[in-house]
């Protein structure tokens, strides 16, 4: 392989982007060694296996990878906003519609909603870590070394351009001959193997975990949620391990599982894709539905209302996204009663989903509304979360779904309701628990310009596709004659995606501004909470509870504070607490899992096989360590219990 | 530490797993490969290995009679299998166009 090959050359914006990069690691390294960090940076956050600094981390790539995609979105924007441009050529641009849709559901939507749970669930469940700590350090090394491979592809060998459901068969040998899929299949299966080991992890934590008086039914709504989803991530996620390693064969070895002759069926990767994909958008979903149940309870200052309506409809929606799968290709024609059976199922989800708006509204009726930031995204939420999911049951219409299919129609339906849903949830979360993870707390007055700002800017960026879909856009397409009417809608479409980013450039100024002049929370519950995270300091010691408390309803700490004034804890009750050692094994077995993964892109076996032999190595070193954690004697508890409390 | 306090001296159910497990697996290898039975004999005759193997693997291996979480570990199953069935019978029903 030539040089001019491997790595992408002929675009100038790849050439900037070159430059951008090897600046910006240079910029790191210096900073890191200018200021004498990577002992630091090694011991606290490398080898960490404290699920508040992983869920950190988790987060900060999160944001980094929603400017990535939502660069791709704003050139996708920039290309479409006038008829016949010449911005990117039909090759590019397929290239960043790929790697847009695979970034923010995969690698931004995903890490962001596992961060939050990572730093919160073990807070209201009244636990001090995860059931697996090292697991979960493995889960996030995975998980980004998996992201890194996919970035990476822009500037080496050249990105996935089949969309972000690569169908067969043109993701196959055949129509796709770069290594743009195979980082595709590699990227995307590290990091579901990373994924994979999180939902095993905390759906272990929530079952066996929880604080003494947590009954399955007084668990906060959070919670509930993540348990739900981790059913469905172990549920859905070896079907897409599977159809990745399938697709892996086919494209690295020459196996025929899709291609079109020797008996390979390329409709099966749609089936085997769905399957996982559908469950996949009801995992970053529920989630979500738990961040706007708390922050909408914790607001309108009342306990949440139809605790129990609402887990039914989650075990409800989470039933019905197995059974709903082949309404994403109705037109592959499978006939009357495969489309008529999956079209009912579809409509179905609407009833429980419907259970729960009532549920945010009633709970909302008649109570004390404090217009936070965090509140004002979940209230937005609502009637933009319905918008989307009216539409969905209108594609939900086999016959009806004949002309909406892979039109803007879709683009606009799918976007209210990830972004209106899950994106919206994670900057709830994200100023809602804020002061929990970094001990104070976001600038409310740039929060709500940056919440006006996006909010209005993505009703404007996506409200128009709706009508561009029924005047009959059709997604992916590169560009449009003039004599087709659709500029005006297009111009007020970018001028809407602009709106967003300047929203999220006020988000990350909020972030700088907020850490250096931000309101410090001394309390470690600045919005009069009511369930367990705020009864830690913030940001919680890593211990968490130096005493675990003990949950008397499904609103605990709120009834702590009206019972006993509070969670308090006798210093003669402090025992030593047993907490899990670092590790640097996790992080340099997923380096191992990049370079076998890198190996594999590029056909290159011998390092792949490099690799594979490092990932055993650590495997087997894990078998054979005996390392049973440490206990912090109660001496250093009482001193870190006053330092982390001396404010309150 | 439950599991840990009565530990055996020799972990001789996860021996006789094993080695059952290495038998059925060659057992199947055998029938599919070499054995000369029609094609639906060998179909039935490897599921039934594999259910066997299976839930040798569930009492042997995941000491799944052993927790006292035992409704938890029903339900599990139950799901299981009816995620089993909807993936594998609804992708025969819904690719049976091209099949």
């Amino acid at each position: 392989m030539k040089w001019s090959e491997f790595f992408v050359t002929g675009e100038p914006l790849i050439y900037a982007a070159d430059v951008a990069i090897v600046l910006t690691m240079v910029g790191i390294v210096f900073v890191l060694t200018y200021f004498k960090k990577w002992k630091w940076l090694w011991n606290e956050w490398l080898t960490t296996v404290d699920h508040k600094k992983i869920g950190v981390m988790y987060i900060i790539c999160a944001v980094l990878m929603l400017f990535r995609g939502g660069v791709d979105a704003l050139l996708m924007r920039a290309q479409l906003t006038a008829p016949n441009m010449k911005f990117l050529d039909a090759q590019h641009y397929n290239e960043i519609f790929t790697t847009h849709g695979t970034i923010m559901i995969l690698f931004m939507a995903m890490p962001f909603i596992i961060g939050l749970m990572n730093i919160v669930v073990p807070l209201q469940i009244g636990a001090r870590d995860v059931a697996f700590p090292y697991l979960n350090a493995l889960s996030f090394w995975l998980f980004f070394f998996g992201a890194l491979l996919f970035n990476i592809s822009f500037v080496i060998g050249g990105s996935p351009d089949a969309g972000w459901t690569a169908y067969f068969p043109l993701a196959g040998n055949e129509f796709s001959h770069g290594v743009g899929n195979n980082y595709y299949a590699v990227a995307l299966q590290i990091s579901g193997i990373g994924t994979l080991m999180t939902g095993i992890n905390f759906l272990v934590t929530i079952l066996k975990m929880r604080a003494p008086g947590m009954t399955l039914m007084r668990m906060p709504m959070f919670t509930w949620t993540i348990l739900i989803t981790c059913v469905l991530i172990i549920f859905a996620f070896p079907v897409l391990t599977v159809a990745l390693a399938l697709m892996t064969f086919d494209r690295v070895f020459g196996t025929q599982f899709f291609t079109m002759a020797n008996g390979g069926m390329s409709m099966l990767w749609a089936n085997l894709f769905w399957i996982w994909g559908h469950p996949e958008v009801y995992i970053v979903i529920l989630p979500s539905f738990g961040i706007f149940s708390e922050v909408v309870s914790t607001f309108a200052q009342k306990r949440l209302f139809g605790y129990k309506a609402m887990v039914g409809s989650i075990v409800g929606i989470a039933f019905l996204s197995f059974i709903v799968w082949v309404h994403h290709f109705f037109t592959m024609g499978a006939g009357p009663a495969v489309n008529s059976a999956f079209s009912i199922t579809t409509m179905a989800i609407a009833i429980p989903t419907g259970v729960k708006i009532f549920n945010w509204l009633f709970t909302i009726r008649k109570g004390k509304i404090r217009f936070t930031t965090a509140m004002l995204w979940s209230l937005a939420f609502i009637p933009n979360f319905v918008i989307g999911g009216v539409t969905g049951v209108m594609l939900a219409m086999a016959a009806a779904d004949y002309q909406y299919h892979n039109s803007y129609f879709l683009i606009a339906h799918f976007h209210y309701v990830l972004i209106a849903g899950t994106v919206f949830a994670c900057f709830a979360g994200l100023h809602y628990w804020y002061p929990k993870m970094f001990g104070h707390i976001l600038n409310e007055r740039l929060g709500k310009w940056t919440f006006w700002l996006f909010m209005i800017g993505f009703n404007v960026c996506f409200f128009p596709m709706y009508f561009l879909g029924l005047m009959g856009m059709t997604r992916r397409m590169y560009t449009y004659s003039a004599g087709l009417g659709w500029t005006p809608l297009n111009v007020v479409a970018t001028v809407g995606a602009v709106l967003m980013g300047i929203g999220f450039i006020v988000l990350c100024y909020n972030i700088y501004y907020s850490a250096r002049y931000g309101e410090r929370d001394m309390t470690g519950d600045p919005w009069n909470g009511r369930t367990l995270e705020w009864a830690t300091a913030s940001p919680p010691v890593h211990y968490n509870f130096p005493v675990t408390p003990v949950v008397e309803d499904v609103d605990a700490y709120w009834v702590m504070k009206k019972k006993y004034g509070g969670f308090h804890v006798k210093e003669e009750d402090l025992k030593p607490i047993h907490m899990p050692s670092n590790s640097g094994r996790p992080f340099w077995m997923s380096v191992a899992f990049f370079v076998a993964g890198f190996g594999l892109v590029f056909k290159w076996f011998a390092l792949a096989i490099v690799g594979a032999l490092f990932i055993v190595l650590g495997l087997i070193l894990r078998s054979f360590e005996d390392d049973d954690g440490y206990h912090i004697p109660v001496d250093e508890i009482k001193r870190m219990e006053r330092a982390a409390r001396k404010g309150a | 530490m439950g599991a840990n306090s009565h530990r055996e001296s020799f972990p001789w159910k996860h021996i006789i797993g094993f080695l059952l497990s290495l038998v059925l697996t060659f057992a199947a290898l055998w029938v599919a490969l070499s054995s000369g039975l029609p094609l639906k004999a060998v179909i039935v005759i490897i599921v039934v290995f594999a259910v066997i193997q299976a839930s040798l693997q569930l009492f042997m291996f995941m000491h799944v009679n052993e927790s006292d979480s035992g409704r938890i570990q029903t339900f599990n199953m139950a799901y299981s299998f009816f995620i089993a069935i909807v993936v594998v019978a609804g992708s025969i029903w819904v690719m049976q166009f091209v099949l």
